[in-house]
């Protein structure tokens, strides 16, 4: 018999969640993402709930989260940087903006800082090409960005 | 209809028949190997992943799947054209581009669909050079994982969710590393596995395959501290000819004991003593059950469902833990053997219960897990120290250069080889609970009965209904085999929705005839069909056929026992269930 702890708020959150798609199966997809918006990311225990609440193994529901990799596993910051690498941004030089970043928060890719606050991660064109290289931090989107401006972005944040 | 020509042959065929299925019917072999289906099971698995069997189709510009194309009319396929050729070839060395080579030592060998493939097609060497998938192995008691050897035909996680419901295995990850696991990659015994082994039969290569105990046993033969004794389970003697080429439902009941004679065993019994000793207490607990529901007694759990299959105890144990004691309490026929040979006969002959080892003869890769629970256990020491698969007393059996077909028969020894007809049909879905009526009529009416065959109760419906009437009283049994039938049948009950007052379950279609332990059916139901009906002839020649006639059970509880469901019998042939589901707590 496995013991699984959460706290007591959460647990009923997600049920809402689940219940909110009328604990259907085929809404697991809906469920897992909402669930990630409100807490960042999917831990074991969650999932588990979730499993119990749309009724279906939880092998799927890892099947589902490992598949997707938007889904992920491991907690992000309070203000999660996404750079884009997408083909007009990285010959403008995101790659080097980047860099900048893993050097001043010394994480890597899908890395989070000790503190919790900053987690860094990289995707494919936000559809703002224009205003290339592109990041966002939580809903936030800086364009133009250079090197140089990381220092100002971050401080922004402290 | 829609009206084809396979290989310039005319085939008609029912409309949405699939290519492949057309082929067959028109006697045309296409080779597969994710495509996977048990006929008449319910079973069918065809992700159209492989692209091995795939075909030309005249004006069609690429090769199309056969397993996941329908036919239409005026089609005109090629199976073996060039092209054809070619690609399977091509498919067949990407595939083996990230497979482990080890075929001399592997578990599968022979037995191998992918072996086979490349045999038949030639391959002498892999021209693709890349990166290997690894990852760790994952061995629980009866099962071993080395998904290194996986080809993601995915037909374990069809058969895990779809056949059993069990839901143990599914697919994560993506692109290379697309793999078959569990939740979280855990460990097989942390997830909700019943070790029913379903996944291994239909495993068309070595990434799952079963823990090998031959050389523990043999081991044991050897030290002469030992007395070293055997049981065979009843569906084993229908099955294990066809590891040494006679037909499937050969019977080789006197072989079997004479072959295992020759292996060293010091005593050649039969799990099919301990089945009718099963039915004693199993029957006597139902009696006792109905009887207290019918003065009114509002406590009394019915229906009672059958505990013999150790798959489904551990199934219930996971899903079901609100349920608990629903089943009968009585021990499976191989638990109920070693109680009693380590107690009654090892007092009967002097041996002390540490120098006597008990080898199980299964067909069943449950039952290896099963004599691994502590509570089947005196002080350390296991009721039942060893299981052996059908196919795994094949291997040892073909170690010795010994062939059953050339064994003359032989008789078991007594009295733990004594055995009825009820007995024997505990190998096949319906047999428990057929030979618990034969016993539970007589006894409950006094009368004998006039047939024994209850054919009402046969059959390979997943899950079937019937009442017999008890001189007066109706009793409704229910039976169910494969485990996702089982669930949909006990939910019915939790419902409410119906009233049985006994329910047998199986975890393997089929029951043990179909058990994971048996020899690979590679998919042929007939073969099942065949060893089904091998049970009843079985059943049917023997002189005694009811449970409660049976000379050394009856001595054995006038020696030894007392009655049936007694203080003796509670102590030494029934157990209790644990609750293993996964639930939430509230952390503070």
């Amino acid at each position: 018999m496995a013991v699984i702890k959460l706290s007591e708020s959460k647990v009923n959150f997600i049920k809402d969640v689940c219940k909110s798609f009328g604990n259907k199966p085929g809404e697991v997809i809906n469920v897992l993402h909402k669930v990630q918006g409100e807490y960042g990311y999917l831990s074991a225990e969650v999932q588990e709930v979730i499993a119990n609440e749309l009724n279906i193994p939880i092998s799927r529901v890892y099947g589902i989260v490992s598949f997707y990799s938007f889904f992920t596993m491991t907690p992000k910051g309070r203000y999660p940087i996404s750079i884009c690498l997408g083909t007009a941004c990285y010959v403008r030089g995101a790659e080097k903006v980047l860099d900048e970043f893993k050097r001043l928060l010394n994480i890597q890719v899908g890395g989070t800082t000790d503190d919790g606050k900053f987690s860094l991660n990289c995707l494919r064109c936000v559809g703002a090409c224009g205003l290339a290289p592109v990041l966002t931090i939580g809903d936030k989107v800086y364009g133009r960005m250079t090197p140089d401006k990381v220092k100002e972005v971050i401080a922004e944040y402290n | 209809m829609v009206k084809l020509t396979i290989d310039n042959k005319p085939v008609e065929v029912a409309e949405g028949t699939t290519i492949l299925k057309a082929a067959r019917q028109a006697g045309i072999h296409i080779p597969t190997l994710c495509y996977f289906e048990l006929a008449g099971m319910n079973f069918e698995n065809k992700p159209g992943g492989c692209r091995v069997c795939v075909v030309e189709v005249a004006g069609r510009r690429n090769l199309a799947p056969a397993c996941a194309t329908d036919c239409m009319e005026g089609m005109v396929v090629f199976t073996h054209s060039q092209r054809v050729i070619n690609a399977r070839r091509t498919v067949v060395e990407l595939i083996l581009s990230d497979h482990p080579t080890d075929c001399l030592t592997c578990a599968k060998s022979g037995q191998c669909e992918l072996q086979k493939l490349a045999q038949n097609l030639g391959i002498r060497e892999i021209p693709f050079k890349g990166e290997q998938s690894t990852y760790r192995m994952d061995m629980s008691p009866s099962i071993i994982r080395d998904v290194d050897k996986c080809i993601m035909c995915r037909r374990c996680e069809n058969i895990c969710n779809n056949i059993q419901s069990v839901g143990a295995l599914s697919a994560v990850n993506r692109g290379f590393q697309a793999v078959v696991a569990t939740a979280f990659e855990q460990d097989m015994v942390d997830s909700p596995c019943t070790m029913c082994g379903q996944c291994v039969q239909v495993c068309p290569v070595g990434a799952l395959s079963e823990v090998d105990d031959t050389r523990n046993v043999m081991a044991a033969i050897n030290n002469p501290k030992k007395t070293v004794i055997v049981q065979t389970a009843p569906a084993v003697r229908v099955a294990i000819g066809e590891e040494f080429g006679l037909e499937p439902g050969t019977i080789v009941t006197g072989q079997l004991a004479a072959v295992l004679r020759r292996l060293g065993f010091d005593y050649v019994f039969d799990t099919d003593f301990a089945a009718d000793l099963t039915i004693m207490e199993e029957g006597t607990e139902l009696l006792g059950r109905i009887s207290k529901f019918m003065q009114g007694d509002k406590s009394v759990r019915l229906p009672i469902l059958t505990s013999c299959c150790p798959g489904w105890v551990n199934f219930f144990e996971h899903n079901f833990p609100d349920m608990l004691d629903v089943p009968s309490t009585a021990k499976s026929p191989q638990q109920m053997f070693g109680a009693i040979a380590k107690s009654y006969w090892a007092e009967k002959m002097g041996i002390n219960r540490e120098d006597l080892i008990v080898v199980s003869i299964m067909p069943c890769l449950a039952k290896k897990f099963e004599c691994k629970r502590e509570e089947f256990s005196v002080n350390g020491n296991p009721d039942v120290d060893y299981v052996l698969s059908t196919r795994e007393l094949a291997r040892l059996i073909k170690q010795f250069n010994l062939d059953i077909k050339d064994m003359s028969c032989e008789d078991y020894d007594d009295p733990l080889g004594e055995s009825t007809g009820a007995a024997v049909i505990f190998g096949a879905t319906g047999g428990v609970i057929e030979a618990a009526t034969r016993t539970a009529y007589e006894v409950f009416t006094g009368k004998t009965l006039e047939k024994v065959d209850f054919t009402e109760l046969r059959g390979l419906e997943g899950i079937r209904e019937a009442w017999v009437d008890f001189n007066g009283t109706p009793i409704h049994i229910g039976i169910a085999h494969g485990l996702k039938n089982a669930r949909t049948l006990l939910e019915r009950i939790r419902e409410g929705k119906e009233q049985f007052h006994a329910i047998e379950v199986m975890a393997c279609p089929g029951g043990c005839i179909g058990g994971a332990g048996q020899p690979y059916h590679h998919g042929n139901s007939s073969i099942l069909k065949k060893r089904y009906d091998a049970i009843y002839r079985e059943d049917a020649n023997k002189a005694i056929r009811k449970s409660h006639e049976n000379p050394s059970i009856q001595k054995l509880y006038a020696e030894f026992l007392g009655e049936p469901c007694g203080h003796k019998s509670h102590e030494l042939l029934h157990t209790h269930y644990f609750d293993k589901s996964d639930y939430v707590e509230i952390a503070e």
